[in-house]
């Protein structure tokens, strides 16, 4: 088989956008100097987790060299560096969301435990037998399940707003499946699948209409879009670390204070309460409230300083970039005549999804490997949003502000190859 | 390339352009369904038993190029071969793709199967391979079932 041009030698090059230099960008990521399969990696696969800058890994790191211990009610100079440390990282996020309190800001494990949290809390306090919970045909399965769990625990009904062929939003649709019997609209900010950006404030907009709260779940919307929770008027709003750069096994959920504070606690333990006798247990106040047990609190220092990484790069930087990067690799999957692309939202993040005539995504996933270019291949945890779109499985390129033109072109030379394979 | 020549041999890309025995087969005295869950292929394997001879093997079902040569090539080594052989011919191929081990002689004789042995290097695609195979064993068995192959470690 012959080797794919070797791009490392091109000098071609990326535009400096905006001011956005990608090169010395990449450099802060040491993940992506190595070679797979003698080829340099290309990672295409941030949608699932993304790299970690070097300021992230020296965070966790400098934490566990200095600062460990247990957080809260320490009385000694560790435990009081930790706690600090740790609830810097949640003003980090408040700011980050841009809401208003850091009470609203909860640390949960990821997007999945606050989707599960607020289903368990806020869902079985309020939603009762006949009521209706809307989330949208493209949701990950982490969006669907905890709201099934919840309809089978309480008689609810899950409704489901439909996508066109081009993966948006029929926003119309949406419209009609809201009544005063909706009392959660849980939907996507960024379909993971195929990047698609929901109109999220006019759906929450529509939705506060007939007086039902509004869940965003952002896991793919935070590592690419500004978000402003105040602005967007959501009631939740969540998102994964790991797929912002930052650690695995931490992530936030933000909650509008008021509905917090008369949601019923989810875990019982440590940390949640204020008194514990046999008879009788108090809560703690927010955010500590919905926080039992020894939380992540490495993975929170490491979140605070991705979001301070990010900051400093600049979301408007990013999103120019990225979109640029978005628009090259669409014409140079679209020129690939093999190629279709599943998910043509007007309105993106730079996740693609597509199909290779005649190849399952798998075998394209197994040869695009060979030449060290990473892209995730199946059902991205959305089943039913393949089932819109009729394919088993898409292969998927998610790109983030650390990829280049040149990584898109090699990926462009390995599906040539893939389909030279299989001609 | 010489890894990725070693899985996609021509073999396996010709029984996955042209598949053999693919369809529903009607008279099937035993079928299974089976399902991975990871990429979403689907089998369904069906069978004729006559005095423990397998007399007809079909299969039907969408999946990646690896799931399809195996089934396809599953359906052309199994037929006229009794209920003890397929067994044996079951546990040579599982050991032939999850380990690197070489066909002893007095284990039964892949043949054309052994055009998989590529696929021990390819640990997310074992599973792929062996599909087909947990669908047939499950047939055979008599147990209707859809099989997965999460139990596949």
């Amino acid at each position: 088989m012959t080797t794919v041009a070797d791009t490392s030698n091109k000098t071609s090059f990326e535009p400096a956008t905006h001011g956005f230099d990608v090169a010395r960008v990449r450099q802060d990521f040491p993940i992506l100097h190595q070679s797979v399969h003698g080829h340099p990696l290309v990672y295409f696969d941030n949608a699932a987790s993304a790299q970690k800058p070097q300021a992230v890994i020296d965070a966790v790191k400098r934490f566990y060299e200095t600062d460990n211990a247990n957080i809260h009610r320490g009385v000694h100079k560790l435990s009081v560096r930790a706690t600090e440390s740790y609830e810097r990282a949640r003003i980090r996020a408040r700011d980050l969301l841009g809401a208003r309190h850091q009470e609203e800001i909860i640390f949960v494990r990821g997007a999945s435990e606050a989707v599960n949290l607020v289903a368990q809390t806020f869902g079985r306090a309020n939603v009762t037998s006949g009521d209706e919970i809307v989330v949208s045909h493209m949701e990950h399965h982490s969006n669907i399940v905890p709201w099934q769990i919840l309809c089978q625990q309480t008689g609810a009904v899950l409704r489901v707003a439909p996508v066109n062929d081009q993966g948006e939003l029929i926003f119309e649709e949406y419209e009609k499946l809201l009544s005063p019997r909706t009392k959660l609209v849980a939907m996507t900010h960024v379909s993971n699948a195929i990047g698609t950006i929901v109109p999220i404030r006019d759906v929450i907009e529509k939705a506060h209409k007939v007086g039902a709260k509004v869940l965003v779940d952002g896991a793919q919307a935070v590592p690419h879009l500004s978000v402003n929770v105040k602005e967007l008027d959501c009631d939740f709003y969540t998102f994964s670390g790991h797929k912002f750069f930052g650690p695995t096994g931490v992530g936030i959920l933000f909650g509008k204070k008021d509905i917090l504070e008369h949601m019923p606690p989810y875990q019982g333990g440590g940390e949640m309460i204020r008194s514990v006798t046999f008879e009788e247990t108090t809560y703690n106040d927010l955010p500590h409230r919905f926080e039992a047990g020894t939380p992540n609190i490495a993975g929170g220092v490491g979140l605070g300083a991705i979001i301070d990484y990010v900051n400093a790069l600049g979301f408007g930087n990013i999103a120019a970039y990225e979109h640029e990067l978005l628009a090259y690799a669409t014409a140079a999957l679209e020129a690939v005549p093999e190629v279709r692309l599943v998910g043509t939202a007007a309105n993106k993040v730079a996740v693609i999804s597509f199909v290779v005539d005649g190849v399952h995504p798998h075998d394209v996933g197994t040869i695009l490997d060979q030449y060290g270019i990473a892209i995730r291949t199946g059902h991205h945890c959305a089943q039913p949003l393949m089932a819109r779109f009729q394919v088993p499985a898409t292969c998927r390129a998610s790109l983030a502000f650390y990829n280049t033109r040149q990584e898109v072109d090699a990926l462009v030379a390995g599906i040539r190859q893939v389909v030279k394979v299989f001609g | 390339m010489g890894d990725l020549d070693d899985l996609y041999q021509e073999l396996i890309l010709d029984h996955n352009k042209s598949p053999r025995n693919r369809g529903e087969l009607e008279n099937a005295t035993c079928k299974a369904a089976g399902h991975n869950p990871l990429c979403g292929d689907r089998v369904t394997v069906f069978a004729t038993i006559e005095d423990g001879i397998i007399k007809e093997i079909t299969f039907d079902g969408a999946g990646c190029a690896i799931s399809t040569a195996s089934a396809s090539l599953m359906t052309e080594s199994l037929k006229g071969k009794t209920l003890e052989e397929a067994k044996a011919l079951f546990k040579g191929f599982h050991g032939l793709v999850t380990e690197e081990t070489e066909e002893t002689e007095d284990g039964p004789g892949l043949g054309k199967l052994a055009v998989f042995s590529g696929v021990c290097k390819y640990p997310a695609r074992v599973k792929c391979a062996t599909l087909a195979w947990h669908t047939v064993h499950a047939a055979l068995s008599e147990n209707g079932d859809t099989v997965t192959t999460e139990d596949d470690e």
